[in-house]
């Protein structure tokens, strides 16, 4: 920018800040949006960090203070410990699976062929699918007696399994369907960067004798950097959420398998009315996933390549 | 609704889906003397795998109990038993769980579309004091996972019950709509968009003198209808499938929405399972419709802001 256009572009900014009825109209253009979000995204911020040092059963007025005693609890709490371990392999399961299958579909998908769009279509739908129709329709799915899968491990001589009745496997069940919900979302991302990718690299170095395996690990993968890295954080930001699968399933068994954070916090709030003591659990969460989104911003300044 | 920059994707949605589907990206290798592509043999059973939870589903929703109970199981039933949707129907107050979602699905949408219209013109083309930081401190809250929040906003509903209207209040359809008439989030999708219209456009008007408001619904608004469509599909599925702040504030049937009432009637008819599959047919129609209708606008929005539930 010379500093002629410097000096106009500040005299027309400055013209317009003191066209007297900018700020009201301004306010007042935002005023519902402010009021709105300012009571249910921002006063909830600070009400909560509140709770968090309160005990509160949210029916009784009395909140008295209990300073830090709920992290300290929180600390010692060997069923929060667990629900940490069972989100952690939950989450280290996921976020790999769902990226690998939505890769491999992707990349399926990444060509013009007749019907592709109906291709498309039904790799999407999953998108559409509720978490629990989809739960519901995986209870069954894989239910201990009459389930389709266990018919298919019968047909090639592995033999029933409990699934969701199981300790050790109910886990695993509940990443399947999860990674099944969220491959229409995956898939869409990985899409759109492949078709970012430009076809003339391609050609250039099919050109140079490199084979389609060759291009696919020295051009795709590279460019699809931006894409893997927001894959990676948010699909861990909603794996540390996971609530609606374990809830519609399991319950947060069998003998707590599938106690993950969430549906412990949301157990201990409406359930047991002991709000102060979630509120303190939710904001370790959410400390949980500031750090992760801290780090995301640092390795996409690290790792990203713009083009 | 958590934000993720996600600057590296912009430049990648224009893509999607812009080839048109008959051009070839490269010449299609036809080495194996077939005469389609050997990609449909890749891509059928994938598709097919991918939709095996779904037609399960179906192929359930129409066998009668005594087929579901066989093991292995029959896979096809003998004669479609299609009065299960009948006996679903009935069975619970579908009918209501339906006018409940549509009632808060449809207030949610149309006071997002104005509100976040509003403030995210506001942001976008008037300058008024404050604005950057207002700005910044509403972003701040897209950090904020729900489960920080839901319980202050849980009090907050119920103060308003108690406070100002019954209706707003816990166990009431108002408590699924209050919390969720705005969100940070439309208004920074809005915002972005507003200002890749040239405001050239908006002086010529302004010279004839067209208010604030009017600018915004005559040359704006007609001109954004891509980025409210993206919008509205988001907001629609969103609502609709919400789960988990449902749960929390409604409790008797009546109130229920889709999600909650086949959840309660899951837990009611546990081992019905051509009923229970075909209620979960008749839950899955509307999102899947609007999906089909929409999908584009769906694309869009994964690809450009990534996000979900």
């Amino acid at each position: 920018m010379s500093r002629r256009e410097r000096l106009t572009s500040r005299a027309r900014s400055l013209r317009s800040t003191f066209l007297p009825t900018d700020t009201a109209t301004g306010w007042a253009l935002v005023g519902p949006g402010v009021l709105l979000i300012g009571a249910f995204g921002l006063l909830p911020v600070l009400l909560s960090l509140k709770l968090s040092f309160q005990k509160s059963d949210m029916l009784s007025d009395g909140t008295p203070w209990v300073g830090v005693d709920n992290y300290r609890k929180l600390v010692d709490d060997p069923l929060f410990a667990h629900a940490i371990k069972n989100t952690v392999v939950f989450t280290a399961l996921f976020v790999p699976g769902t990226m690998l299958v939505g890769l491999l579909v992707a990349v399926a998908l990444n060509r013009s062929l007749r019907f592709i769009t109906l291709y498309r279509t039904a790799a999407y739908i999953t998108m559409a699918v509720s978490t629990i129709t989809q739960g519901i329709i995986f209870m069954w799915l894989t239910d201990r007696d009459y389930g389709l899968v266990n018919a298919a491990l019968n047909e090639i001589g592995i033999g029933s399994q409990p699934f969701l009745a199981s300790p050790s496997q109910a886990l695993l069940v509940i990443t399947a369907m999860t990674v099944w919900g969220w491959t229409g979302f995956t898939v869409i991302v990985y899409l759109a960067a492949l078709q970012g990718v430009p076809a003339e690299l391609h050609e250039a170095a099919a050109i140079d004798g490199a084979g389609p395996i060759t291009r696919f690990r020295t051009i795709t993968v590279p460019l699809l950097g931006p894409a893997n890295l927001f894959l990676l954080i948010y699909l861990t930001i909603n794996a540390l959420q996971l609530f609606d699968e374990v809830y519609q399933t399991t319950r947060g068994g069998p003998l707590q398998a599938t106690m993950v954070i969430v549906y412990y916090l949301w157990d201990r709030a409406f359930v047991q009315f002991d709000a102060g003591y979630a509120a303190a659990m939710a904001y370790s969460l959410f400390a949980v996933i500031l750090v992760i989104t801290a780090v995301q911003f640092r390795l996409s300044r690290r790792f990203t390549h713009y083009s | 609704m958590t934000p993720v920059p996600v600057a590296p994707l912009d430049a990648a949605i224009d893509e999607v889906d812009t080839h048109p589907d008959d051009e070839p990206i490269a010449p299609p290798p036809r080495r194996l003397g077939i005469p389609f592509s050997p990609w449909h043999l890749v891509l059928i059973p994938i598709t097919f795998l991918l939709l095996v939870p779904l037609l399960w589903m179906l192929i359930t929703s129409l066998q009668t109990s005594a087929e579901t109970q066989k093991f292995p199981p029959q896979l096809l039933p003998s004669q479609p038993r299609w009065h299960n949707y009948v006996d679903a129907w009935q069975a619970a107050p579908f009918g209501q769980f339906f006018l409940n979602s549509a009632m808060v699905t449809f207030v949610v949408l149309a006071s997002n579309l104005v509100v976040c219209s509003l403030a995210g013109y506001a942001f976008a083309r008037v300058k008024f004091l404050g604005r950057g930081a207002l700005f910044v401190v509403l972003m701040a809250t897209l950090m904020v996972p729900f489960q920080v929040t839901m319980i202050p906003v849980f009090l907050i509903v119920k103060w308003f019950g108690d406070n100002v209207w019954e209706g707003l209040g816990i166990d009431h359809l108002g408590a699924l709509m209050l919390p969720n008439l705005a969100t940070a989030f439309g208004i920074f999708f809005l915002r972005q968009f507003f200002q890749t219209v040239p405001v050239e456009l908006e002086e010529a008007a302004r010279v004839d003198g067209t208010s604030r408001l009017g600018l915004l619904f005559k040359i704006v608004l007609p001109l954004s209808l891509p980025a409210l469509s993206t919008l509205a599909a988001l907001t629609v599925l969103n609502s609709w499938n919400d789960f988990l702040w449902p749960l929390i504030v409604i409790t008797s049937t009546d109130q229920m929405t889709v999600p909650l009432g086949m959840s309660y009637f899951q837990g009611a008819h546990v081992v019905q399972w051509p009923l229970l599959m075909a209620a979960n047919v008749m839950s899955l129609l509307p999102m899947l419709l609007v999906f089909v209708v929409a999908q584009r606008y769906f694309v869009q929005s994964v690809a450009s802001t990534g996000v979900k539930g």
